[in-house]
């Protein structure tokens, strides 16, 4: 049985290759046409999906990298710390006292100028902070520091942007600090321990809240504030989360990290 | 359409097959490297600045 068909095959073959081609009328040829595109559309789309809640993230990582890298080889950090033995944890934050805080000149705000740690969006969160809000520094370099607002431990506001999806997510996890949480900032000159205060849910259009004194542009800055700004719901961009800090303390660079970060640090150096 | 790409290209079977796996990287690379990088800054994900930078 199966032989015989083969063999009916063989014989068909050759008659069945060129000549016989169907033909088709010109309705089934734009039917076909057709639906190859929509087919090709479909699967475009879908490594569109791909290419921007995945690859970005990983092409975002490699340039964040690439940043610290950069920036670690301009800052030569104490040689070794102090190493305290008591890990002091989030109730006991070192209280030596290093006076005024040494803060960057706006003109020094260029660039990577500065690199942030988060314990709360996970043991190795460290960005790099890069001046400029533009697509060029937020789909590359993760976080961007608004132009014209504070430098890290100035009186005012330093306002920080950064994606809550795709091109490296920098602020996914905003909506998880708790209030005493602690946001550390480096430069050049030191590490600035800011204590997270509360969030806030805004329309796109309040620029009041990146003013030296959110949401009250008018008034003279006393404090010293970090501003996180990120886009709200976390697939949408209906609305921006607003993460307000306020300084705690500094350390110098030549005293080295807070005890809580040494780890942190050493690792986003070390990786260079 | 893709039928008659294929039956256009040159050489035995295995060669339009490597010549068709080419082509598709190709689109794909262009895909990647231009358009959606393009495409990206219509994006609603990547609004997460206040007011208008």
């Amino acid at each position: 049985m199966a032989r015989s068909t083969l063999d009916a095959a063989v014989e068909s073959r050759p008659q069945r290759t060129r000549p016989t081609r169907r033909r088709r009328t010109p309705f089934q040829m734009v039917a076909q046409i057709l639906g190859e595109l929509l087919i090709t559309v479909g699967i475009v789309l879908l490594l569109f999906v791909g290419w921007e809640l995945w690859w970005t993230n990983i092409d975002s990582g490699i340039k964040q990298d690439q940043a610290l890298e950069q920036f670690f080889s301009d800052v030569t950090l104490a040689p070794e710390p102090p190493a305290p033995s008591t890990d002091g944890g989030e109730d006991a934050p070192a209280v030596e006292d290093f006076g005024e805080p040494a803060v960057l000149a706006q003109s020094a705000l260029t660039g990577t100028f500065g690199v942030v740690y988060v314990p709360r969006f996970g043991e190795n969160y460290s960005r790099p902070i890069t001046a400029g809000v533009g697509t060029d520094v937020l789909d590359n370099l993760g976080l961007g520091h608004y132009p014209g607002t504070a430098a890290p431990g100035a009186v005012g506001n330093i306002a920080l942007a950064g994606h809550r999806q795709t091109h490296g997510q920098v602020l996914d996890q905003i909506h998880t600090l708790v209030p005493g949480d602690r946001i550390y900032l480096q430069t050049r000159d030191g590490y600035y321990t800011y204590v997270f205060r509360n969030t806030e849910i805004v329309l796109p259009d309040r620029v009041d809240v990146i003013a030296p004194v959110p949401t009250d542009p008018a008034a003279e800055p006393l404090d010293r504030i970090l501003t996180l700004t990120s886009c709200n719901p976390r697939f949408g961009a209906q609305e921006r989360i607003i993460a307000y800090s306020v300084m705690e303390s500094w350390r110098p660079l030549d005293a080295g990290p807070p005890p809580e970060i040494a780890e942190q640090v050493a690792r986003a150096a070390g990786q260079a | 359409m893709y039928g008659s790409i294929f039956r256009a290209l040159p050489g035995p079977l295995w060669m339009r097959i490597v010549l068709s796996v080419v082509l598709v990287l190709a689109a794909v690379a262009v895909l990647l490297v231009f358009v959606f990088p393009w495409i990206s800054q219509f994006s609603p994900l990547t609004d997460s600045t206040i007011g208008s930078p």
